[in-house]
């Protein structure tokens, strides 16, 4: 198989450090990954394009970038299933972390996430002297967020880190749910409360803005925003609910569950308190803004016709035993 | 001064286990590694780790017999018992740790049944066990407060009277060269798969560690002794977990016959590896396979099982083989895989050299002597990891630090660096050189073996050992300079190739992985012992180290 691979490149230590695009033209077996295809070119063509790779079956997450615009594994992403227009596969560094050379870029920014919440197991409880006794159910559902290989493909693509470098992100949160899910960590009914509160503070759980993005990129099916949507319903849950992310959650299912839809003059003080008058000051000049351009929504918020089959709804989700989920 | 009492190569599970307990026991530990911790090749192990726990009704002699008969009777039987004894330990460390491993009904830790053993002692997460003890490691690595150098690449050792007494490292980011101090030094590099192409080993497995001690005078052992796994996919040699035989999996012919019937008519598929190995092979060469390959058949397994407990395998053979296994049989042959072999060390990963220890796939202590039982790998990383770094920390107190002239040290590696940067180009290519060492690896020191064909490769690696002194590199810059750093692990390759080509050349028996065409028996009377190799004028001299028997007489091996 004949492609090009459409390569971003960046050389710290040329005399004019620019990025540019440089096509490389290969010819690859049939079922060739595109790390393969960069292999390749490193081995054969130009020794001086530099990337991370290791074990070329997506367990090492080392070659996380983008391919085609989208952060993935180079080593997961089949060859012939990237080709755009003319069998041209484009090849970009992971977002959000900078680069330091071609397809490499500096991790110092996922880690440093990753170390702030503190990922280790930390049991309060005494420590068993065989194995602590947990259903199965339970590990495999840790398992499911612990086969995070760490490649950075979530944060490279995170659309909330891309404008607010200071967010935890979806891969250090994704950790944390890792501890406060897991039956063994926080006290001895295994509640990890100190954890849950720091995770609420700013730049945590409640910065998500649930794009999705982060699931859709994740080569191993970890699910991150899921993950982070799960930490909130734990944060709730342990009465964690005197922040604006919790407030919020908690002002928008009351205004949906009255009115049938969302009263976007009351959500904003309703999110931040109404004794919060700094705050809400903070907010005057963009509700003046809306104003003037006509888009203030109305004063009167009218029920919807219909409303009260919204309500029979909560109702029903509230008997059936079930919380009000965190995402809506 | 970087200074430190115990310093750690390598940063995979040994290494890692290592470092945490050198801290431990208030050493000035650090841990350097050419790849971020957590993309280290312990990673890869999948299918889990051998314990026999005692309230499983288990029992750790009944293990150390199963991997001594695995190893043909070539395991140090005094190391072996010390790792199946430490095994419940190290397992339920791991567990208190954070690994989540899966359950049984009550929600003890489960198993699955491993090749080459009577009875289900393998513990596991999923089929990424290496992954899920590997990340956790790193974990309790952060918490321990380790000093951790990540993407440097050491490049040589330094040493002063004799004794070596730091390392001199590239750091691969900014291209700078350093010299650390060091007390004592444990290699943890992981083993030499690349040596082989193809292998089921990452790109990053390049004997580092072998070679830098082997150089520095250093015995190696054993390296006649390579694994070349059952279950590999054509090409590019990936792995695909004994965890599917483990749970029941087929191996079949092209007829569709479970040919192990003829090999091992009572563990069959669970053989121990070198058995199913050449069985695949003798079925290969006979015409009895497709394309070079047997086919591994999960068919039976059911999609709910394969899901839970196969998920990575799978993913493996859809994303690379295009195969999906709920539906299909998987072609796999054998491919390389592990070094049985490798620095020469006791139980306390001692080398013959002062203040040098070696842990994990790059040590031999020898616990795996001639066959390594699966799930017996991530076990021997942890036990004697953890060892070697008790014992280095203990040794570190009682020595000071080696004085010698810094900055003279880092300006001759730099020259010695620059001198490689500095080769013009001819034409040659590093990758090229690889290759055919990988390929006459694989074609002459592969499952079975002759004279003729070893000799073959002996001659091609002083041809390509010549290439490697002029072989230019085409990055000239500093940042991230990876085409140097794949240059200065050929050298470490090539190195290593020697060791086995010429170990393999001696031991004229057939024995665990060794299978001789010319000497197809096993000899006790002449080879029931282990092939020393340490590096002479003209490559690498011979000796000898006698087997431990302790208590299991060496027997015929059936399974």
């Amino acid at each position: 198989m004949d492609l090009t691979l459409r390569v971003r490149r960046f050389d710290p230590d040329s005399d004019n450090p620019e990025p540019y695009w440089q096509d490389f033209s290969v010819t690859v077996e049939d079922n060739a990954t595109v790390l393969d295809a960069l292999i390749k070119v490193r081995e054969d063509v130009d020794g001086t394009l530099s990337l991370r790779c290791s074990c070329r079956s997506s367990i090492c997450g080392s070659c996380a970038m983008r391919i085609n615009g989208h952060a993935t594994l180079a080593c997961k992403a089949q060859a012939r299933d990237s080709l755009g227009d003319d069998n041209v596969i484009v090849v970009e560094p992971a977002g959000v972390m900078h680069v330091l050379k071609d397809l490499v870029v500096d991790f110092d920014l996922f880690w440093d996430k990753i170390m702030a919440v503190e990922p280790y197991l930390q049991p309060q409880g005494p420590e068993p002297e065989g194995e602590y006794i947990a259903s199965n159910e339970s590990m495999l559902h840790l398992s499911g967020v612990t086969a995070c290989i760490m490649c950075g493909a979530c944060v490279s693509d995170c659309t909330v880190l891309e404008v607010d470098p200071t967010f935890m992100g979806p891969a250090a949160l994704a950790k944390a749910y890792r501890f406060t899910a897991d039956p063994r960590d926080g006290d001895e009914e295994g509640h990890s409360e100190d954890r849950l509160r720091m995770l609420s503070e700013a730049s945590g759980m409640w910065d998500c803005t649930r794009c999705f993005e982060c699931v859709q990129v994740c080569p191993k099916g970890v699910a991150p925003m899921d993950r982070i949507m799960s930490l909130r319903d734990q944060a709730l849950a342990a009465g964690m609910d005197k922040n604006y992310g919790a407030r919020h959650v908690q002002a928008f299912s009351d205004l949906v569950e009255h009115s049938g839809w969302l009263d976007e003059l009351r959500i904003v003080p309703m999110t931040m308190g109404l004794g919060n008058v700094p705050a809400l000051l903070n907010v005057m000049p963009e509700a003046l803004r809306a104003l003037s351009h006509g888009k203030l929504p109305p004063l009167v918020h009218p029920e919807l016709p219909g409303a009260e089959n919204i309500r029979n709804l909560f109702e029903k989700v509230e008997q059936g035993g079930k919380e009000p989920e965190g995402h809506h | 001064m970087l200074e430190h009492d115990v310093l750690v190569v390598g940063a995979g599970l040994a290494g890692m286990r290592a470092a945490i307990a050198a801290r431990a026991q208030g050493a000035n530990a650090a841990i350097i590694s050419k790849v971020h911790p957590v993309r280290s090749h312990s990673n890869a192990a999948q299918g889990g780790i051998n314990a026999a726990l005692l309230d499983r009704g288990d029992d750790w002699e009944d293990h150390a017999y199963d991997t001594i008969k695995g190893s043909d009777f070539l395991g140090d039987q005094d190391a072996i018992e010390v790792m199946c004894q430490s095994a419940g330990q190290a397992l339920i460390d791991m567990e208190h740790f954070g690994v989540t491993f899966n359950r049984d009904d009550e929600g003890k830790l489960g198993t699955r049944a491993f090749g080459g053993q009577r009875r289900a002692r393998t513990f596991f997460v999923g089929d990424f066990t290496g992954q899920a003890l590997l990340h956790v490691m790193f974990e309790q690595l952060i918490k321990s407060g380790v000093r951790r150098y990540e993407e440097w690449f050491v490049t040589g050792l330094i040493e002063e009277d004799d004794r070596v007494c730091g390392v001199t490292a590239l750091e691969i980011r900014t291209g700078q060269v350093f010299a650390i101090r060091a007390k004592t030094v444990i290699f943890c590099t992981g083993g030499l798969g690349r040596v082989f192409e193809p292998s089921t080993n990452a790109l990053i497995v390049t004997g580092d560690g072998m070679a830098l001690a082997y150089n520095a005078g250093a015995q190696l052992m054993d390296m006649e002794m390579v694994q070349y796994h059952p279950t590999t996919l054509a090409g590019n040699g990936v792995l695909i977990s004994e965890a599917a035989r483990g749970e029941g999996a087929y191996l079949l012919d092209k007829n569709g016959d479970r040919f192990m019937e003829r090999y091992a008519p009572n563990m069959m598929e669970l053989a121990s590896r070198d058995v199913v190995s050449r069985a695949e092979q003798t079925e290969i060469n006979a015409g009895n396979g497709i394309d070079g390959c047997v086919l591994l058949d999960c068919r039976h397994l059911g999609e709910a099982l394969i899901k839970e407990k196969l998920s990575q395998i799978r993913e493996i053979g859809i994303d690379l083989a295009g195969v999906d296994m709920v539906t299909d049989p998987i072609p796999i042959r054998p491919g390389m895989h592990y070094m049985m072999g490798g620095i020469k060390t006791d139980v306390d990963g001692q080398t013959n050299l002062p203040g040098v220890y070696a842990a994990g796939e790059c040590a031999c202590v020898s616990v795996h002597g001639g066959n390594r039982l699966g799930a017996n790998s991530l076990l021997d990383t942890i036990v004697f990891g953890q060892r070697a770094g008790d014992h280095a920390a203990s040794a570190a107190r009682d020595v000071e630090y080696m004085e010698f002239d810094v900055d003279a040290v880092v300006r001759r590696e730099e020259q010695r660096l620059q001198g490689i940067l500095d080769r013009p180009q001819n034409g040659d290519r590093v990758a090229s050189i690889r290759l055919g060492m990988g390929e006459s690896m694989n074609r002459n020191l592969a499952v079975y073996r002759n004279e003729a064909g070893m000799r073959e490769t002996i001659h091609d690696l002083q041809g390509l050992k010549e290439r490697y002194t002029t072989v230019p590199v085409d990055n000239k810059g500093q940042v991230f300079n990876t085409d140097l750093v794949f240059a200065l692990e050929l050298g470490f390759m090539l190195d290593c190739a020697d060791t086995i080509a010429v170990s393999a050349l001696e031991r004229m028996d057939s024995r665990g992985a060794q299978a001789r065409t010319d000497y197809p028996d096993r000899d006790d009377e002449n080879w029931m012992k282990h092939i020393v190799t340490a590096k002479g004028d003209e490559g690498p001299e011979i000796s000898y180290s006698p087997v431990s028997i302790t208590r299991w007489t060496p027997e015929e091996r059936k399974y």
